[in-house]
């Protein structure tokens, strides 16, 4: 083994020739996370350093003022921002619960159960994860008129249920499940549905988290709905309220405020994914395509 | 309710028993996994199966959103490749050179960091890892707010006065506006922004490869990092290899929206970050030509489509 001179993968511990790497990959990563660090500091500047010239990227005296004005912000329609906020709330919350128990059912069936058109299924699913939602948007929108959703709070959610990454992703990992555990739990009496609950959901919890944060990103981040089905401005969510900021506003004055509505986007996708990360990392190494 | 209905049925017509007990022999047989499938089968037909179905369709067609639509054969495809100047000249050049510079490089990226990343330890591999790929947590909508404060047309923008004082120019560029410099900046805040779920999958594959796997290697005459890469490390990851070129494929041609984010028009400046995503847009909800907007997400899925057989081609495992 001493004479071994070749990679060594996931080192326990530090030497002189992991060096290099962190030369090249510590400078990137600050690249990487620097426009965020930069809505950090952009949110908490007051008035005088918004306007300053020349432009200083970090807050010399930081305050709270952005955030204040612009949860206390009434859009022109009389609208409070905080009512975007909470429907994000509502509609993401929902989404991610509604995503994990369809998707985990529909993982469990496609890989413990056996029926005729399972790899056709499969199969159709695999060829969905290249399906660019945006490519449809004139036929989803005529779909939704015609289901009579157009302005139904529902509409913010159940466009973005079916989601074939996370299918996909939750049935190679239920296959990671020994078919003998379940034949043992049949045996003792237990039903369907009592084999899901009990068994399925509990030993993929790692792929339920990764599939509630690709959920979680996909329903916070949405604008879609909002933009396309919702005309009722009390029904549409904070990152719909965002993107108009982006289409107008361009004044200095402004930038602060945009800044920290970009804060309120990204943290609690931060926190989710921080919270999470070590269950996704498990869940993605069965993440092959074969 | 199940016992009534089948004394009803089971005696009255010739013929009905048979089909009836084949029913009940497949519902008890494969009832259960559909009864599982249900939920997400209906969502994913109606949200996924049937708008394609309808867009194919309705790209033979013309259709304004107001009167039926109208059969037109093929002519919105002629009309797409033969007539429509602003497509052959800008939104096709653009999408190409947008796809074949943004895919590649954040998907080469992509397994270059994790590769490097599966060779330090733990928790530093942990901190790094989070860095570079949250840039792809907000997808867009929040950050273009960030990018339009850097690349402010006025002399305040940060990359203006930073140019302006050490010497280069002399006025500001308006970045976001000029067609020479709006899909440069496109490309660089997509790749910036596409460490996201195949890269991970790639870390999860480099981290899982056996490590006598490269003892092996180094024993049958490997030499180098760059051999060991080829040899070893691609191979024994190939199923998320494809995984990552998948979503690659599918995150750079779904990218378009940044343009008229970043621009804040669609169409933007003077064509310059005009997208195949962007026409769709803008034939379909500005111009209201639902078929021939219809035509081009044909276009775009078959593209797609093609893009993700060739990395299958690629990496796909022969057996």
């Amino acid at each position: 083994m001493a004479s071994f001179q070749g990679t060594k993968m996931n080192p326990s511990r530090f030497h002189i020739s992991q060096l290099k790497f962190y030369l090249i990959l510590a400078p990137l990563s600050v690249f990487m996370v620097m426009p965020i660090i930069f809505i950090f500091s952009h949110s908490l500047k007051p008035m005088d350093e918004l306007f300053a010239f020349p432009p200083r990227f970090f807050v010399q005296n930081p305050t709270m003022d952005n955030f204040r004005f612009l949860l206390s912000t009434f859009t022109v329609s009389g609208i409070p921002v905080s009512r975007y906020i909470f429907n994000s709330v509502v509609i993401t919350v929902v989404t991610v619960f509604a995503t994990i128990y369809i998707s985990a059912a529909a993982g469990y069936a496609f890989s413990k159960k056996n029926f005729k058109l399972k790899n056709t299924l499969f199969s159709i699913n695999t060829l969905a994860l290249m399906f660019v939602p945006v490519a449809v948007s004139i036929p989803r929108y005529f779909l939704v008129v015609k289901l009579g959703l157009i302005n139904d709070f529902s509409v913010n959610i159940l466009p973005l249920l079916a989601m074939p990454v996370g299918l996909f992703l939750l049935k190679q990992f239920i296959d990671q499940i020994p078919n003998e555990l379940i034949e043992a739990a049949q045996i003792d009496g237990a039903n369907d549905f009592t084999i899901f609950r009990k068994i399925i959901i509990p030993m993929t919890m790692p792929a339920i988290a990764t599939i509630a944060i690709l959920a979680f990103q996909l329903s916070w981040n949405s604008i879609e709905p909002a933009t396309l089905y919702v005309n009722d401005e009390e029904l549409k969510n904070f990152a719909y309220y965002m993107s108009t900021f982006t289409a107008t506003n361009n004044e200095v004055a402004g930038q602060g405020i945009s800044a920290a509505a970009a804060l309120i986007m990204f943290i609690p996708n931060l926190l989710i994914f921080i919270f999470m990360q070590s269950r996704v990392m498990n869940t993605m190494a069965h993440s092959g395509l074969k | 309710m199940e016992t009534k209905s089948e004394t009803a049925a089971l005696p009255r017509i010739d013929g009905t028993p048979q089909t009836r007990s084949k029913f009940k022999k497949w519902r008890e047989k494969e009832g259960s996994a559909y009864l599982f499938l249900a939920p997400y089968l209906l969502l994913f037909f109606i949200f996924i199966v049937l708008p394609v179905i309808f867009a194919v369709g309705l790209s033979f067609t013309s259709f304004n959103a107001i009167q039926m639509p109208k059969f037109m054969g093929l002519k919105n495809y002629i009309d797409l490749f033969m007539r429509d100047s602003v497509f052959m000249q800008y939104v096709l050049p653009n999408t190409l050179k947008f796809s074949l510079i943004v895919g590649p490089i954040s998907y080469i990226l992509s397994f270059l960091l994790a590769w490097m990343l599966a060779q330090i330890q733990r928790g530093p591999r942990t901190v790094l890892a989070l860095l570079i790929y949250s840039p792809s947590l907000t997808m867009g909508v929040a950050m273009a707010v960030v990018w339009k404060t850097i690349f402010s047309g006025d002399p305040t923008g940060y990359i203006n006065s930073l140019l302006i004082r050490n010497g280069f120019i002399t006025q500001p560029i308006q970045w976001l506006q000029s067609p020479e410099y709006l899909l440069p900046i496109m490309m660089v805040v997509t790749i910036w922004s596409s460490m996201g779920i195949g890269f991970l999958a790639m870390l999860a594959g480099v981290l899982n490869i056996n490590s006598e796997m490269y003892e092996a290697g180094y024993i049958d005459g490997i030499s180098n990092r760059f051999q060991e890469i080829v040899h070893i490390t691609i191979p024994s990851m190939k199923p998320q290899m494809l995984f990552g070129a998948v979503m690659a494929v599918v995150n750079t041609f779904q990218a378009g929206l940044i343009g008229v984010q970043l621009s804040g028009t669609n169409p933007t400046p003077s064509y310059a970050g005009q997208l195949i995503v962007n026409h769709i847009e803008d034939y379909g909800f500005i111009r209201y030509e639902m078929g021939y907007a219809s035509a081009i997400s044909t276009v775009l899925l078959l593209v797609i489509w093609l893009c993700s057989k060739i990395v299958w081609k690629m990496f796909a495992e022969k057996e």
